[in-house]
């Protein structure tokens, strides 16, 4: 995978385009003048610390939270004037799981397909399909309470795939899973992104994640202190570890508490 | 980007260019009506809680009390009446009640703020999406209902036949009322996000303070307060409109309220559940 431009052309219509965002609960600012942009193709991981702001700005996207100062937009639909087309295509797997744990794996995965307005017959072979490409299609008539917390992941990913979006937005996706749930839910999502254009958002307080040529912003404190591929934040730092503590260590106290 | 050619443009606008038509709306409400079952059947202890609570009341309080407290006739009774026979329309309207709390509220607490998140980020507008499940849950609890009267029947509470038909509407009505009740506080209300808060503040409250365990006339010559109280209170339009549907009657005026009440309540639910203007926001927490 070659490095990705910053920039989008004026030719391609970013798959998400967010511009000047800022949020506030009350007294206290979550986001501070936001703004960044994905391709078709792209896969960008959002870095930053629990608090940094990244379930605020998911939540912002979805349209969970009123996007009141700023704009975002996902494929030229802006997600407060025009919310339908827009989510229509967004898929997201949320930080906390949300499966029903005693329905089967393939009645969350149906549920979820209606909430998309799919036919039953046209959500029965993706699901069929995409729960083959996470491996659980055996076991797709099981209880989610009887699969690990890998599997249940692995079944989340698969559900937001289900209505063929074209922008993946993972809050936290490895959170509490072991190395190998982990590895294959990366490597999943990346090839996902190679080969079917997916624009992939992967917020994320594990540095690891990012590798060693994806795009990375860097959130801190509401606000984004850099951003670009690995190479670029890396800079003279030896890890993109050292880069990102410096980073974090060099924004002003508090960052965005007003 | 070592990409295979694709037809991005194709995936993206697949299905969707066309905009969402009736048929959406329909699947998306036979989805979730179909999860709301697939839960209340899963869930077990749920179910039988849901129908052990009012034959509690039947079975122990009414008995307790049928000697207690004199029920004169009164419409929509023709001849003298035991006391289970006028607490039983109370009863139902209870079933309702906690059903509407309990499936409007559980979206909320018990890590189930997560499935609110699904259910928002469905394209379909989120009035119509709010709806579905106040519509779920009443499917849901009228099942209840009509279990809790079948068994009842044992308890000589023997409405007429067609009584059982002609309540139907009373029920969808008293359980979109009262489930539309359970949303609201769902969005507005931080503190009930646990079930006994809703039991003392709500639930008792609303109950007690009706017509479904003493008529009003009683409530009227102990306190003209509490009668303006139990008045107002659309639990009791709920309780009335039951009860006298189960006796092929029409109570125009609690058709009337409850009707009122379940618009009042919606619009509420909408604004508090959307994301410009209502609360959703301020309960979420900065990650």
């Amino acid at each position: 995978m070659t490095v990705m431009q910053l920039e989008v052309g004026p030719d391609v219509e970013p798959a998400l385009a967010v511009a000047e965002v800022s949020h506030a609960f009350g007294q206290r600012k979550a986001l501070d003048q936001v703004g960044f942009a994905l391709r078709p193709g792209d896969f960008t991981v959002l870095l930053g610390l629990n608090g940094a702001g990244k379930t605020t700005l998911f939540s912002l996207i979805t349209g969970l939270y009123h996007c009141g100062r700023g704009r975002i937009s996902v494929f030229g639909h802006d997600i407060s004037r025009d919310p339908s087309p827009a989510l229509a295509r967004i898929g997201v797997v949320f930080q906390q799981s949300t499966l029903d744990l005693d329905l089967t794996l393939e009645q969350n995965l149906f549920y979820h397909a209606s909430l998309h307005g799919m036919a039953r017959s046209a959500a029965a072979p993706r699901i069929a399909a995409e729960l083959e490409r996470v491996g659980l299609a055996a076991r797709r008539k099981d209880r989610v309470r009887q699969l690990s917390g890998g599997q249940r992941r692995r079944v989340e990913l698969a559900r937001a795939l289900i209505h063929d979006p074209a922008l993946l937005l993972l809050d936290e996706p490895t959170v509490g899973l072991d190395m190998e749930s982990r590895s294959f839910l990366l490597e999943h999502v990346r090839r996902l992104c190679a080969e079917q254009r997916l624009a992939v958002l992967w917020a994320t307080h594990l540095i690891d994640e990012a590798g060693t040529d994806a795009r990375v912003i860097v959130l801190h404190g509401g606000r984004i202190l850099a951003e670009g591929p690995v190479p670029t934040i890396i800079g003279d730092a030896p890890t993109l570890k050292t880069a990102f503590d410096r980073l974090v260590a060099a924004a002003p106290a508090i960052g965005a508490r007003a | 980007m070592s990409g295979v050619p694709t037809t991005v443009g194709a995936r993206a606008g697949a299905g969707r260019a066309a905009g969402l038509g009736p048929v959406h709306y329909a699947r998306c409400l036979g989805g979730i009506v179909r999860r709301e079952a697939l839960r209340w059947i899963h869930q077990r202890s749920r179910f039988v809680s849901a129908l052990v609570r009012p034959l509690v009341w039947l079975a122990i309080f009414a008995a307790g009390f049928r000697f207690v407290l004199g029920v004169s006739i009164i419409p929509p009774y023709e001849t003298y009446i035991p006391y289970e026979v006028y607490i039983a329309p109370g009863l139902v309207a209870m079933i309702l009640l906690f059903q509407g709390m309990q499936s409007s509220l559980s979206m909320v607490y018990d890590r189930e703020m997560g499935s609110m998140r699904l259910l928002m980020v469905s394209p379909l507008p989120r009035w119509f999406l709010l709806t579905a499940k106040l519509v779920a849950g009443v499917i849901v609890s009228i099942v209840q209902a009509y279990i809790f009267l079948a068994i009842a029947w044992f308890w000589e509470i023997e409405p007429p036949v067609w009584g059982y038909v002609t309540v139907l509407p009373a029920l969808a009505l008293a359980g979109l009322m009262l489930g539309a009740l359970g949303l609201v506080l769902s969005s507005f209300i931080r503190q009930l996000e646990n079930f006994a808060g809703v039991m003392n503040f709500v639930i008792f409250p609303m109950f007690f303070a009706s017509s479904a365990l003493y008529p009003l006339w009683h409530v009227k010559e102990a306190s003209l307060t509490l009668y303006w109280v139990c008045e107002i209170n659309p639990f009791s339009h709920a309780t009335e409109l039951i009860r006298f549907a189960l006796y092929g009657q029409v109570d125009w005026l609690a058709a009337g309220v409850v009707t009122g009440f379940l618009l009042i309540f919606m619009v509420l639910a909408v604004y508090g559940y959307d994301p410009g203007r209502g609360l959703i926001a301020r309960r979420g927490g900065p990650e």
